[in-house]
Order: C-alpha cells, then structure tokens, then sequence
C-alpha cells in the first residue's frame, strides 16, 4: 500500500517542485515571483485548449508527447522513494529503466524531425549528442554500483541491509557520484548552465526548440513528463545522501521530502549565480561528470581486489 | 580636397555653393577621400528637373559635400572603391531606378516601388507581397544546411529575415533582409505641412526619439533661421542623454537574460524604467516624444524637474555601479561575451561602423565630440577601454557610456540657465533654395537628417540616415565562423533598429 502512495505522491508532486526552482530564481533576481503552484495552472490551462496540428506533420508527431510521458512515468514505477520497495524490480532493472528514458527521447527527437522545421533539426542533433555523453556518465556509474553492491537493481542499490549512500562503506566515492549525477541532471532536464529552460530565443535552445511546434494537451504531456524525469534524477541524488532504512514511516517520507527540495533550492542556486555555457563547452562540461565518475570506478578497482 | 566644400553641422548653405562636378571626378575625388581614412554621412539623389543628382556628405574630422549629376546608369563605388558604399548605392537603385554598375550585391533594400516610375532595377512586380525576388547567398556543398529565421519572431521585436547558411553549429555566412517596416518616410515628408514633421520624425525609430527629434529640429533650425537659447539646449543634452541611458541599461540586462544571468537582467530591467520616468519628468513622455521642436523644448525644466532628476540619479547611480560589478564580474558571464562575435578593425573601418559597433572595434568616431552642437561644446568627452571589436567590448563601451552620460547629466543640471518659455511647432518660412545637414550622436550612433529645399521654400527632398544602416552589415560579419546559437547573443550586442532602417 505504502509502495502505490509514495509513486502516486511523487507523480502529483512532480510539477510542485519546479516551481521551487522559479521561487529560488525570482528570489535571486529581487523579485516575487509566480507562484509556487504555477507549474498545476500552467497544467490545467493546456490540458483545456486544442491541439494544433501543422499540415506537415504525421502520426509520429502526434507519438512523440504521449510516449514520452509513459517512458518517464514507467521510470517512476521503477524508483525506491525515501527507501520503499518499488513497484516493478528485477535484476537488470537499472539499464532496462535508462534504455526507456532512451525511448522516450527518440520519440520527442523523431517527433521534432516530422515537422521539418530547420530549428527543431538543430535541438534535436544537439539533444541527441549530449546525451549520448550523458549516456556515457549514467552507465559508469552503473558499473561503480555493481562493483559496489553486486547487482543490476535499482531496489537493491538504495534498499535493504547496505545502501548505496554517502554514509556507506565508500561514501568518498559516492559525494563524486552525487557531484556527477548533479551536473548530469542539469545537462538531462536542460537546465543552466547548458540549456536555458527560460528563454524564447531558438536558436540558442536544446530542450525546448524541439517541442517548439507542440501545442495543448499534447504539449502538457511533454510539461509532465519533464517533471517526472526532473523528479527522477532528484530523487536518485536524495536516496545516494541520505540512507533512508534507518528511519521509519513518516519521519523517513518527511526528511526524503526535505533532502529533495533542497536538491531543486540547489538548482534554483546554481541557475541564478552562472550564466549559461557557450555550446561548445557543453560536451566537456558532461565529460567532466564522466571523469569524475571514471575516477570513482577507478578507485573501487583497487578497494576490492 | 580641392573639389569639396566644408560644411558645418546644422548650418545652412545656399544650394548653389555645392560643387557640382563631373562624374570622373566626383569619383577620383569621393575614392581618394574614403581612401584617406573618410567616412560617409550621406549619399543620396534628388532629382531636379528631370536630371538626377548624386550628393555625397563625406566626414572626417570635418563635414564636407559634393555632388554630380549622373544617368540611368552610373559606375558603382562598392566593388573598386570601399564597402562603404554598398548600401547606399542599393537604396539608390531601389528609390530611383539608377543601376549602380558592377555592384556585387546589387540587392532591393526595403522592397518598394521607386519614385520615379522607371523600371524597376530589381525586376519586381510590387503587386506582389513580400518577399519579391530575393536571391539569397546560398553555400552549397554536403552537411551545410540553412537556417531562415523571422520576419515573425519568438519575442515581442520588430520583423526581420536572418538567412544562416551553416555547417554544422558553424554560421558560414548570415544574410540579414529587411524592409518590412518600410513606411515611406522619405517620400511623404516633402508632401506633409511642417505642423506633422515633428510627429513623423519621432516616429523613425522609436527607442531613438530623441536623436531624430534633434535632427529635424536642428535642420529646421538651421533653415529657418530660428535661435534655441541655452536653457533649452540643456534640456535637449539631458534628454538625449537620458535617451543613451534607458537604452544601454535596458541592453545591458537583455544581454544578461541572453547569457541566462538572470540577476542583473531582473535589475537592469527595473533601472530602465526609472529612467524612462526620468525621461517623462523632463518632457512629459517615457519615450521623450513631444519634447524637441525647432526653436526650442516644449517643457521648461524647472527647480522641481531638477530635484527630481537629480535626487533619483543619486539614488541610482550607485546602484548600477554594483549591477555591472555584478555583470561584468561574473566568469561564466565573460566567458560568454569575450571572443563572441568578433568585427575586426580593419573591416569595422571597411564597413564604416558607428555608435559603440565602431567604438568597441577601436574606431574612436563620436558625434559629439566631433561635430559637437547644443551643450556637448562644453562637455568632457569619452574613452574606451576595451576595444576587440566582441560582444564583451560592445557591452563594456556601453558600460563606460552610461557612467559618461551619467557624469554628463550631472553637469547639465548644475548649469542655471533655464529657458524663458514653451516653443510648440508652428509654421516657418525655410530659407528657399538651400541644403543642411545635421549630425547627433543618437544611443546607436550617428544619426544624420539632410534636407534640399526648392526655390520657393519648400523640403524638396528629405534624407533619413540612422546608425543602423551602416552597422546592420557589421552583425553579419560577427556571425562569419561563429556558432549559430552565439547569434542572439550577438544580435542584442548590437540591438540595430529595424524601422530606423526600413523608413
């Protein structure tokens, strides 16, 4: 029971912490602010309008938002929050769950090459390059955690007698981890310094340009599905700080709760006090991550041999 | 040198003193000059009785004007002589059907019929919509692939097409087409009584109200014979420099939103507005329309005005001290504006760049400085630090140039002088038979108002030049081997006005 409240929370939860970003963000720039619920009125007005179709799009265009946001919810089923067991495990789980999110991308990324607009070519090649680096940093720390913990299971990692956390056995190497899988979540969810979820200029953007043509429901869909996968990443970094077996009921969902809008007050931090990179630098930025997470696998290849 | 004459700002000469020289020549003298490090103000035709007249007003630390008659046909300057050139021989061949020979660009400007019902030079049928016969540069080969951006564009800005031929991420040549705001300015202002100049004057680019407002006056002024005491001179100072502040700050932060550096873009946003206030507090409008007439200002700027203007422009000066600290400090910030969207020297000097565009390429040219006219005769003049021609030096001579004005509007407020009364647009006689030119250095840069009047005192012709017409080209070449995703970034550093362009 406990399992199906923690995925229906974090699913309903999903668009409440973006906003803690713009909160953060307009509290840097002087500001109000939009409301904390922005992202549930932003939700609602778009699930109440019509779709608009260009006359040269297909079917996969109209694909693209509804695959995109199963792949992200069928992520979520996968995830153990604040240490709960999951909906679906199995030995494998992790590169099955990564390899969805991959699905989802191709159907956002074929969805924006079926317009044939120049600019959602441009974000789609710039999407699809970045993250294949970001691909890279995911699995090498993959590797890590099965050196570490000897399975393939997103469950196993963060539940049971020895999560994986900074206040492990090897928490040197997961504080690496945590840097690397931050900067990934910046990369993965366009956020600064390597896209800029704010601006209206498209020939700057990565994300955004590629969901250009998208309108209504269609375009809500792709919203949520952003959240979920925000939320996924946030929610990874919080079970890798905290060791939530210790804790019981509440107390644990309260802390996991805390952990994660401070991961989101963190993004709302970073994206007030940098400016965006220039493109080029993206792909070093994300192999930085990668070098950071090579060096943590590295390290474990001596500790248990 | 011989063949010139030595014009002064705003001043008016009969049209007879023009030296009017054969083509030859007036192509051996004009080349020779450009070559002598000259630049261009104007270079339009008028065409009287029949016979078309090519007027140049050339500059370098002098104003000086020539002009020829020329055909159907003249030899173009672009190719053997400077780029200089280049668009004013197509504004040329668009407004009066005169094909500039060899011309390599030959290219319709703003896409209207010329005035004269001859032929059109560009084989457009104007019953037509836009875009006409455009051919765009293409590039061609494997891998490269084009761009085309606007003329309806994301953000809440003026239309343009922006035509990217790419390779990749890698801008191999940015094509810039404008002219859909092309109103017809040059053509309707000889037909309009004198009470509707002022209004259409403002209206030639919004954001540069003032600089065109002085122009117009200036030239009315000079034509008219009319004598604008110091008082008013002082309010027409401060407002244009009230005009270079809004701009800057508000560039400043919209540069900063670019990059995505959201603190001073939410500042700089705000600090725009307290100067539009300003603006209003000294002529009755944010934008400054309704203030500059001929004669004089149509607000007096009293003890009030002064308090206000001063007691706020304390408050806030050191508040922009910090926000560009702030700006200008931030590494990730500079890592974005230096070496993005580089100009050379040698090819601003080439393009004949103005404003900060040339500032920040090393070319020192200011209006104020050296065609000085109001109150900047008395005022101390501006340097610039950093001058590599990239985004980072754009935005630093802009920088310098709101701690100028600042300076300079503090002085203009301890002067005492105040004017005696409201002057309002009335019907004056203009001097018959003459030509002005007035000269301003708008927030963009030069801005240049020429006017012919015909033997019974009458504007015969109207020439308009904003800053943006020299400086469009010099975003184009920013853009050569530059990211494509560099291109707003590069487009705000410049901020170049459409409908100033367009006319």
């Amino acid at each position: 029971m406990e399992t199906y409240i923690s995925f229906a929370l974090a699913v309903l939860a999903a668009p409440l912490f973006p906003g803690i970003i713009l909160k953060v963000k307009a509290f840097f720039a002087g500001k109000n602010g939009p409301p904390l619920l922005i992202k549930y009125y932003t939700l609602i007005k778009l699930l109440r309008k019509g779709s608009v179709y260009s006359t040269s799009t297909t079917f996969v265009f109209k694909l693209g938002p509804i695959v995109s946001f199963a792949a992200a919810l069928t992520v979520l089923l996968f995830f153990p929050f604040a240490g709960q067991a999951p909906l679906l495990s199995f030995h494998g789980d992790v590169i099955v769950l990564f390899y969805i999110m991959g699905i989802g991308r191709f159907f956002t990324v074929i969805a924006a090459l079926d317009t044939a607009s120049p600019f959602e070519g441009m974000g789609a090649a710039r999407e699809v390059f970045f993250s294949t680096l970001a691909e890279v940093t995911i699995f090498t720390v993959l590797i890590l955690f099965y050196r570490m913990s000897g399975s393939l299971s997103l469950a196993t990692y963060f539940t049971g007698e020895n999560p994986i956390t900074l206040m492990g056995q090897s928490g040197a190497l997961i504080l690496l981890v945590i840097i690397a899988m931050f900067m990934v979540l910046l990369a993965e969810n366009s956020r600064v310094p390597v896209d800029d979820p704010a601006t209206h200029l498209e020939l700057t953007m990565i994300h955004e340009v590629m969901i250009l043509d998208h309108s209504g429901p269609d375009l809500a869909l792709i919203e949520i599905g952003a959240f979920l996968k925000l939320i996924f990443y946030a929610a990874f970094i919080t079970q890798l700080i905290f060791p939530f077996d210790v804790l019981n009921g509440i107390t644990r969902g309260l802390i996991f709760l805390g952990i994660l809008s401070l991961i989101y007050v963190f993004i709302g931090i970073t994206e007030s006090i940098m400016a965006r990179f220039r493109m080029d630098l993206v792909p070093k930025f994300i192999l930085t991550s990668f070098a950071l997470v090579f060096f943590a696998a590295i390290l474990t290849m001596g500790v248990f041999q | 040198m011989d063949n010139f004459l030595q014009i002064e700002n705003g001043k008016a000469i009969p049209r007879a003193a023009i030296p009017e020289v054969s083509f030859d020549l007036f192509f051996k003298s004009i080349s020779q000059f450009v070559k002598d490090d000259g630049f261009i103000v104007q270079f339009f035709v008028y065409e009287e009785a029949n016979v078309y007249k090519l007027l140049a007003v050339v500059r370098n630390s002098n104003l000086y004007a020539i002009s020829t008659e020329i055909g159907t046909r003249f030899q173009s300057f672009t190719r053997s002589v400077s780029e200089k050139f280049h668009m004013f021989e197509r504004e040329i061949a668009e407004q009066f059907g005169l094909k500039p020979d060899g011309h390599p660009w030959l290219k319709m400007v703003r896409y209207h019929k010329n005035f004269t019902g001859k032929e059109d030079v560009f084989g457009n049928n104007y019953d037509h919509d836009i875009p006409g016969n455009y051919s765009y540069f293409q590039v061609n080969g494997e891998s490269i692939h084009e761009v085309g951006v606007g003329p309806v564009h994301a953000g809440i800005i003026e239309p343009g097409h922006f035509r990217f031929q790419c390779a990749g991420e890698e801008v191999l040549h940015l094509e810039i087409q404008l002219g859909y705001q092309h109103r017809g300015i040059e053509k309707m202002l000889p037909a309009l009584p004198h009470k509707r100049y002022p209004i259409i004057c403002e209206s030639i680019a919004g954001d540069t109200t003032i600089a065109h407002s002085l122009c117009f006056s200036q030239a009315f002024e000079g034509l008219g014979g009319l004598t604008v005491d110091k008082g008013a001179k002082i309010v027409r100072s401060m407002a244009l420099e009230l005009e270079r502040l809004c701009n800057h700050i508000g560039d400043l932060g919209a540069l900063s939103g670019d990059v995505a550096f959201n603190p001073p873009a939410a500042y700089f946003g705000r600090i725009r507005g307290e100067f539009l206030n300003l603006l209003q507090v000294l002529g009755g409008n944010r934008f400054g329309k309704g203030l500059v007439r001929p004669g004089g200002v149509t607000h007096v700027m009293g003890d009030e005005q002064r308090r206000l203007i001063r007691d706020k422009l304390a408050e806030i000066t050191p508040e922009i001290e910090h926000i560009s600290d702030l700006l200008f400090g931030a590494p990730t910030v500079l890592a974005r504006f230096e070496h993005t969207g580089t100009v050379e020297h040698s090819v601003a000097k080439e393009l004949g760049l103005v404003g900060y565009a040339g500032r920040a390429c090393g070319i020192p040219y200011d209006a104020r400085v050296t065609f000085p006219n109001e109150c900047y005769g008395e005022l101390p003049a501006n340097t610039n630090s950093v001058t590599n021609g990239d985004v980072n030096s754009r935005a630093t001579v802009r920088r310098e140039e709101i701690m100028h004005s600042l300076t300079l509007i503090n002085i203009l407020l301890d002067k005492t002088e105040t004017t005696a009364e409201e002057v309002h647009m009335q019907e004056c006689s203009l001097s018959p038979d003459s030509f002005v030119v007035t000269v301003n250095e708008g927030w963009r840069g030069e801005v240049s108002h020429c006017l012919l009047t015909d033997n019974d005192g009458k504007v015969q012709r109207y020439k308009v030049k904003d800053p943006s017409f020299h400086n469009w080209t010099g975003l184009a070449m920013s853009l050569r081997n530059q990211e494509i995703s560099d291109f707003p970034l590069c487009n705000k550093s410049y901020n170049l006005s459409y409908c100033g362009f367009d006319l």
